[in-house]
């Protein structure tokens, strides 16, 4: 099961590439900053690797991000997110982590989630304003991390901030100034290689020596997120005999205790969580499709079996191409973010705070 | 509140420099730190701590299916994701009535374990550190530094470097080779934790009633070979920080006074004991006893309680500062707890959580963090407790306890023995962490790399008795359970950085109340109602400055070092502020200082 192809055009005229780029990181959405965290967890290549060179075929990169800048922080740390905001500092990436909350709900000076203060008024200045500074002059954006991509667990129903994915805030339509459009990583969080092997395919772009990466119709890197967890699961082979768990002790397919693996983007079965260690099913946990769109309310109550999961099951073998065909419906249904994530005035994620049942 | 009274004699008029750092880089969450120091007399006047994110869980959790709670509180932290999923399916199984099998127990303690060690390596040796660094302290107490290289070492056999300074140099950022080694540190301990509980940060293999993780042996050795790996880095770890913080007291004198606070330390406990914990309430005193590091109360260097019940029943969420509409007048939840206590309106479980975004005022409400406090039943005080940054609380109230003795870890009243065995090149090792004068920053530093070694050891057990089950073919690792209709359940658990618990409250099945509290609200905490300021500004209010430049090029350092002995969640780096704050005023009181605090 592979997801819709993808919406960028390799451009002949690729670009004549620079020497050296900046990647300015803000993790201040609203994040648990578990993808710099996980970032961090890379080995292949680590963040070091890149920052130091030893990468062929990359531009010198400035890496401006809370974990591994050598800067010493305060406005110091934050005079080269000022400068580019003036346009004086050219090209940078921008690395979003983190839901973008719905600062129109907000009646007043309140905020969700800042950045630093306002030199002139010392304000707190919010996300949404560095983002609207940052992104038309970025030469790419990266969205790091499903709430980065499509609002993530912050965005989920009943949430209070109306928080959304970078794209959502955005415009779906928008272009960075290579033209890229949001290079969307999902993952709640990343997985770590992941991460970094788009961004280094970024950069080689950059440097003028890759086209751009091909990106699927959610703007994920294809080769990473075009076929399901199920495809990759050590545990497939029982699914084909229709072989399941009924509980977590066993090593059986999970799929009738709540693993959504046929119909979720995701390659850490295959690829184990780091260094080949890890991962969900493969190693006993279900697939709860944190790289997905409508994660996690398409994929809840979690540990329950999914809808259509019996069907599937049952029928296996006679009618596997049917089954691919409802696979891939079902898969289209969770390719889609609920309709709740807006920049609109109002809240519609059903938030009640008084919820008592 | 740091005492200064003994300074107030001779003092200078003061001179008031408004200082803040906003962000504060390297933490989860956006932390600043709004001080005015007082440069004539070298010392921290006021401080406030804000945090300007806002996110929710407790709000959008309501309505939903129980059962998830792990799977999205996980994403509350991006370091200790694990700590919380724990603590969630800890507060379900008392809910649920469920018991998990022992072996699942193993690895749920392996996999904390492992996470405990990769948490303290990174942001010790890659953060905290860098304060105390070559390149810090050179541009910060350049007469440190110089005195540092004329120092030797005095547990250079075990660690290998000669003086004090071939230490900090080994700790500067990216080039020096400790530091490098950490990060190694921190990817093998990560492995190792995936092996237990599946990805690091967000585990995939934790449930309420178990572990989904597949207990062959492979898994086992997989860890104990990379455990012993990292095993001699531990043990230089420790040599290596108590020579350089002992030798801060010594070049620095009255160094204790940074960071110092009246002891007020809670600890909620860690590692199930998997013969002992039914996750009954009524039973929750004696299996919360019975857990591998004790949990407890230090009030002034007493033990006040190690009672999870008593723990439970002082808890109390107050607003005074903080971006919420009081809850007050809504219904309780929870009027009584299971053996008949009545519950306070100010509890977690009766917490009704209703943010109101609103300006930033420092006379008002300045910060979305609320403030946790415990209620102390025989003085009344509503107690601002820190976590010591998680091990120095860890430690202390176990260490009190005594009741912790095990093959390698043993209590003894007035400190811990830790014994790690042979490792590559060094032999088998006994440490002793021993209760500190103070509980200050150095302290709270020095706590950490001990409780790496205590979380080393205790995996060993672990490791021993969970492969022993293995073999002899116990390998259930999940319980079945039923959600009921209407039940209350609460966990308690140590995040890296201190105290965890989880509050939970099902009706028709589903999530009706949830409230989370991890460390570092209660660290972070803006003043309350009754104007008690959080740890962090108590801790830093008052303090000292001996950091040689003045104004005009101040980094900070003996504030950030404050700060960041708490262990404000997130791994990594320097980060200080540059220079020039504003001159506030210049007060003519030569008493200024006298009654603050
Ligand atoms: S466990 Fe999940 S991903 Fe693996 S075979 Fe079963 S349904 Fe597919
Ligand atoms: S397998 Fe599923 S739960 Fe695991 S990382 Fe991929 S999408 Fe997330």
């Amino acid at each position: 099961m592979t997801t819709q192809s993808g919406t960028t055009e390799a451009r002949a005229d690729a670009p004549e590439g620079f020497d050296e780029i900046t990647i300015l990181w803000i993790s201040e959405g609203m994040s648990c900053d578990g993808d710099t965290v996980s970032l961090t967890a890379a080995g292949q290549p680590s963040i070091e690797d890149v920052v130091l060179g030893l990468i062929p075929g990359l531009p010198r990169v400035n890496l401006v991000n809370k974990v591994l800048s050598p800067s010493l922080g305060g406005e110091d740390f934050l005079a080269p997110y000022r400068k580019a905001a003036r346009g004086e500092l050219e090209p940078f990436i921008l690395v979003i982590e983190g839901s973008i909350p719905n600062q129109n709900i907000i009646e007043g000076d309140g905020y969700w989630t800042s950045f630093g203060n306002d030199p002139a008024t010392g304000e707190p200045q919010t996300l949404n304003w560095w983002i609207d500074q940052l992104a038309p002059r970025a030469w790419a954006v990266v969205a790091a991390g499903t709430c980065a991509t499509f609002g993530g667990i912050h965005a989920m129903a009943g949430n209070p901030t109306g928080c959304m994915g970078l794209a959502d805030y955005l415009g779906w339509e928008f272009k960075a100034r290579s033209g890229l459009p949001v290079v969307n990583v999902p993952g709640c969080p990343i997985q770590p290689e992941n991460f970094m092997e788009t961004l280094v395919w970024v950069l080689q772009h950059a440097a003028g020596t890759a086209p751009p990466p091909p990106l699927d119709h959610m703007l994920r890197p294809q080769w990473l997120f075009g076929k399901t967890v199920h495809e990759g699961c050590d545990r497939a082979a029982y699914y084909e005999q229709a072989d399941f768990a009924k509980d977590y002790n066993s090593p059986k397919c999970q799929v009738k205790v709540g693993c959504w693996g046929p119909v979720v983007n995701c390659n850490v079965p295959k690829r184990g969580w780091m260094s080949g260690i890890g991962g969900c099913p493969n190693v006993g946990g279900i697939c709860i499709g944190c790289t997905m769109p409508s994660f996690p309310d398409a994929f809840m109550p979690f540990m329950d079996e999914p809808p259509g999961g019996t069907l599937s099951s049952m029928v296996i073998k006679p009618y596997g191409a049917v089954i691919r065909r409802l696979r891939g419906i079902t898969n289209d249904m969770v390719n889609h973010e609920p309709r709740w994530r807006h920049n609109k005035q109002k809240l519609t994620s059903g938030y009640n705070p008084h919820w008592r049942a | 509140m740091t005492t200064t009274d003994a300074r107030t004699s001779g003092r200078k008029p003061a001179q008031l420099v408004d200082m803040n750092w906003d962000p504060i880089t390297r933490i989860i969450g956006n932390l600043g730190i709004y001080t005015k120091i007082d440069f004539a007399n070298r010392e921290v006047v006021e401080c406030h701590s804000t945090s300007s994110l806002f996110r929710g869980y407790s709000v959008f959790m309501k309505g939903k299916d129980p059962r998830d709670a792990g799977f999205i509180t996980s994403r509350i932290c991006g370091i200790c994701g694990d700590n919380h999923t724990t603590c969630s399916n800890y507060a379900q199984q008392m809910a649920y009535g469920v018991k998990p099998p022992k072996l699942a127990e193993h690895i749920t303690n392996l996999g904390e374990a492992a996470e405990y060690i990769f948490d303290h390596t990174i942001f010790q040796d890659n953060l905290v550190f860098v304060d105390f660094c070559e390149a810090m302290v050179k541009a910060t107490n350049p007469g440190v530094l110089a005195r540092a290289e004329r120092t030797d070492a005095p547990r250079g056999d075990v660690h290998g470097y000669r003086t004090i300074a071939e230490i900090m140099k080994a700790f500067n950022p990216f080039e020096g080779e400790v530091y490098k080694e950490a990060l190694k540190v921190s990817r093998i301990t990560r492995e190792m934790f995936c092996l237990m509980e599946g990805r690091h940060v967000h585990p995939s293999t934790l449930y309420p009633g178990g572990v989904g993780t597949m207990p062959q042996p492979s898994v086992f050795t997989d860890y104990l070979s990379r455990l012993m790996r990292v095993i001699d880095f531990v043990k230089k770890a420790v040599a290596m920080n108590d020579d350089v913080f002992d030798f801060f007291y010594e070049a620095l004198p009255g160094y204790e006074e940074v960071g110092k606070r009246r002891i007020l330390l809670g600890c909620w406990g860690a590692f199930q004991n998997p013969d002992v914990v039914d996750y009954r309430y009524a039973t929750m005193n004696e299996w919360g006893k019975a857990m591998y590091v004790t949990p407890g109360i230090v009030v002034d260097g007493k033990l006040v309680t190690n009672n999870l019940v008593d723990i439970n029943l002082g808890l109390r969420i107050m607003l005074g500062s903080s971006f919420y509409e009081d809850w007050v007048n809504e219904d309780p939840f929870v009027t009584h707890d299971p053996l008949g206590n009545p519950i306070d309106m100010r509890h977690p479980w009766n917490q009704t959580t209703v943010p109101v975004p609103q300006k930033r005022d420092f006379q008002g409400n300045y910060s979305w963090v609320m403030s946790p406090r415990w209620y102390h039943p025989d003085t009344g005080e509503h107690l601002a407790l820190d976590t010591g940054g998680g091990p120095l609380a860890r430690l202390w109230s176990t260490a009190l306890s005594g009741l912790v003795d095990t093959p390698y870890v043993k209590a003894t009243g007035g400190g811990i023995r830790i014994t790690l065995p042979k490792g590559e090149k060094l032999p088998e090792t006994t440490l002793e962490w021993r209760i500190p004068k103070w509980s200050n920053t150095l302290e709270r530093d020095r706590a950490r790399p001990y409780f790496i070694a205590y979380a080393a050891a205790m995996a060993l057990q672990f490791l021993e008795e969970a492969m022993g089950m293995l073999q002899s073919g116990d390998t259930k690792v999940f319980e079945n359970f039923e959600v009921p209709d209407e039940s209350i359940g609460c966990g308690f658990h140590e995040a890296v950085r201190g105290v965890l618990s989880h509050h939970l409250v099902i009706r028709d099945k589903k999530i009706a109340n949830y409230h989370p509290y991890p460390p570092t609200p209660w660290n972070a905490s803006p003043r309350d109602i009754y104007g008690t300021p959080g740890p962090y500004e108590d801790a830093v209010m008052g303090q000292p400055i001996f950091e040689e430049n003045g104004p005009d090029d101040f980094k900070g350092v003996d504030i950030m070092r404050t700060v960041r002995s708490f262990d404000p969640c997130l791994p990594c780096g320097v980060h200080m502020y540059m220079g020039k704050g504003k001159t506030l005023s210049t007060v003519h009181s030569p008493t200024y200082g006298a009654n603050h605090g």
